[in-house]
């Protein structure tokens, strides 16, 4: 089965055209890294696929529905006055998460943010928030996740626990992630975009 | 159920949100006292009770625009707008949310704006708080929806106010006649049914508003 099908795929913002004549096919359990300069529209196919953008030529399917899909942005889309329970509890409870405490706990304890569970976002460092993103991004176990530079801002020991849980999902999800490092996920990459 | 318990989740986020950082209600407490006193003083003596209750109303319409004008910074800020459409939860609820939180820092302003109404102007009768309480549901609806719409464009500050104050005409005039007629029932079915047109109005299309 099939993912996600673009056709033609073209954005403008105003009369900057960001994206243009992208044909992409994302088959499931595919792990596709899309690559590019700044400004070559990564976030941008990122967006169009999440829904956030409506494509202005072409076509965008997306065979998956709200609840299946984890999306990691550049900012954490957390609340920077909650805690980092606060938040993923409200996420939680809109994304009707089944033992929605025990899934927050375990996430917040695979990311190393349990012990700051209870302070708000706005004392983490970016790092910290970036963590909390993932569990964010991984709480109602999404089947399709498209990640847009989830290394940024993280440290050594933060990156090799997004590296582990890439893996992990490379074997069980279908994953679409935007990054300038393609050679740290060469091993999972099953195809590359490449956009100009 | 789960619609009721997404804008019961929402709304809690919002109210947790003003206790932590303080931004909206105590400017709205403020500006609508210090309106009240400015009012107070540049109503000449003998004016009548007319134009008193006229100048409370603008107060309240003027310090819920300030509140609106808050309504939506932290998604806007921090882009948390995306976060909350991409939930499965139906994007009314984000509305009624919002707006339920306006509905509390209105009621809130109000508690303090009509003693102080009361104090330099003429006591408050039972027609105007139910004058108020519907007027409030009106706000809290237009409002909160055109507060969306402004806070995903550049000329947010200009923008709102350009839509919601003629939006709240028919506001101030059901306002007004509920407080000083000697029949209000007419003027408070008049806010009753704008509260329920705009209610209606602003909960089908808010999903168009926050997405593209």
């Amino acid at each position: 089965m099939t993912v996600i099908v673009a056709r033609g795929l073209e954005r403008r913002f105003g009369s900057k055209r960001v994206l243009a004549g992208i044909d992409l096919d994302v088959p499931e359990g595919a792990f596709v890294v899309v690559t590019g300069p700044n400004g070559s529209g990564k976030t941008t196919l990122l967006s169009l696929c999440a829904g956030l953008l409506a494509p202005t030529k072409g076509t965008l399917d997306v065979r998956a529905e709200r609840r299946e899909l984890g999306y990691l942005a550049h900012e954490p889309l957390v609340y920077r006055e909650l805690t980092a329970l606060e938040n993923l509890e409200l996420y939680g409870r809109l994304y009707r998460v089944p033992e929605r405490r025990e899934r927050i706990g375990m996430l917040l304890e695979r990311f190393s943010l349990w012990d700051t569970r209870h302070e708000r976002v706005s004392t983490f460092s970016r790092g910290m928030a970036q963590r909390l993103a993932f569990c964010r991004v991984l709480l109602h176990e999404p089947r399709l996740l498209l990640l847009d530079e989830p290394y940024s801002a993280l440290d050594a020991e933060a990156s090799e626990l997004v590296d582990a849980e890439l893996r992990a999902l490379a074997a069980e999800r279908t994953v679409v992630v935007s990054t300038h490092d393609p050679e740290r996920l060469a091993a999972l990459a099953t195809a590359r975009l490449a956009l100009a | 159920m789960t619609y009721l318990a997404d804008v019961a989740a929402l709304a809690k986020k919002d109210l947790l949100l003003e206790l932590r950082s303080r931004d909206t209600l105590p400017a709205m407490l403020l500006f609508v006292v210090s309106t009240l006193v400015v009012f107070h003083f540049s109503l000449p003596s003998g004016s009548s009770d007319i134009a008193a209750a006229g100048l409370l109303w603008v107060a309240i319409v003027f310090t819920a625009l300030l509140g609106l004008t808050r309504a939506f910074v932290a998604e806007r800020e921090q882009r948390l707008m995306d976060g909350l459409v991409l939930a499965p939860c139906d994007r009314s609820a984000i509305w009624l949310a919002k707006g339920l939180s306006i509905v509390v820092f209105l009621l809130l302003a109000e508690v303090v704006a009509l003693p102080a109404y009361a104090l330099f102007f003429e006591p408050v009768s039972g027609q105007m708080v139910a004058g108020i309480l519907l007027a409030d549901l009106g706000i809290a609806s237009v409002g909160t929806l055109l507060a969306a719409m402004a806070a995903a464009s550049r000329a947010r500050e200009l923008l709102l106010p350009l839509l919601f104050l003629p939006l709240a005409i028919p506001v101030i005039v059901g306002g007004v006649g509920a407080s000083v007629a000697d029949d209000p029932a007419r003027y408070l079915g008049f806010l009753g049914l704008y509260d329920l047109i705009f209610a209606i109005l602003s909960w089908a299309s808010f999903e168009y508003v926050v997405t593209e």
